[in-house]
């Protein structure tokens, strides 16, 4: 089902800085690879291979209008960013609850002089 | 224990704090002795931290690499910029997905209190410029809330 977005994809295509600014651009509205590269210091390449990883991750979509291929935010987009959201706050409590765990088993530091940790 | 909490610090800043049944001393070396991080650093279930590199000196290097087992996986890679046994560590790291995002600069401090540990992790946003420009797109409230915390996420 291509309705169902792989959470490893959005994961990946999320945890980029400048993925999620994109996002942030088309959520103001549609824009072309010329627009959306002109905000960052990189090539249209560049942004180009970040607009194919949203694409594949099915957050951004794009249209065929004359030479350009316009991209907008997939309706899908931004509710998968929530869910993957929730996720990643669950991740971190999660990671921070097997931290309690590791803690617990932890016996008391021994106190060696000159130790560097 | 308490819970995580997550805000924003002015523009540039956002704070995750959790408190630890535990000494500075252990939470510390849970955060820079490798045997220890991978027990704990590994984000969503079935993730795993097969490489873990953490050179505690400044200067020195990390490298978290983590996998799902599935053909899936990413890594990390960071200097350490100061250290303080048991209260600070300042280091940076970026992400490889697999291209290289931006810097993140983080603190991290781990205070002793009546329950045990409070770690304050402090990082600033990567890229001024980009959340500045992210900030004045005027998105919805939600939207807003939704990037900060992704930002604070990573």
């Amino acid at each position: 089902m291509n309705a169902t977005v792989s959470l490893d994809f959005v994961f990946s295509a999320l945890a980029d800085p400048t993925r999620r600014a994109i996002l942030t651009r088309l959520a103001k509205g549609e824009a072309t690879v010329m627009e959306l590269a002109a905000p960052f210091k990189m090539t249209q390449p560049a942004i180009s291979q970040h607009l194919k990883a949203l694409e594949d991750a099915g957050l951004v979509v794009s249209r065929v209008e004359g030479t350009t291929r316009p991209r907008r935010l997939a309706k899908a987009g931004v509710e998968a960013m929530d869910q993957w959201l929730a996720m990643l706050r669950k991740a971190l409590e999660r990671n921070y609850d097997r931290l309690d765990e590791v803690l617990a088993t932890m016996e008391q530091p021994k106190k060696k002089k000159g130790e560097k940790q | 224990m308490s819970k995580l909490t997550l805000k924003t610090e002015g523009d540039t800043h956002l704070v995750v704090t959790r408190r630890f049944a535990a000494s500075p001393e252990a939470v510390y070396r849970a955060h820079t002795d490798p045997k220890l991080i991978q027990k704990w650093l590994l984000g969503p279930e079935g993730w795993t931290m097969p490489v873990c590199i953490s050179e505690t000196k400044p200067g020195g290097k990390i490298r978290y690499e983590w996998t799902n087992g599935k053909g899936g996986g990413f890594h990390l890679t960071g200097e350490y910029v100061e250290l303080v046994p048991h209260s600070r560590i300042v280091h940076v790291e970026r992400m490889f997905l697999p291209d290289r995002t931006a810097d993140n600069h983080v603190e991290t401090r781990f205070d002793a209190d009546e329950t045990g540990t409070l770690m304050t992790l402090r990082m600033t946003l990567p890229d001024e410029q980009t959340r500045r420009a992210m900030l004045k797109t005027g998105m919805e409230r939600g939207m807003e809330e939704s990037y900060a915390r992704l930002e604070g996420m990573l």
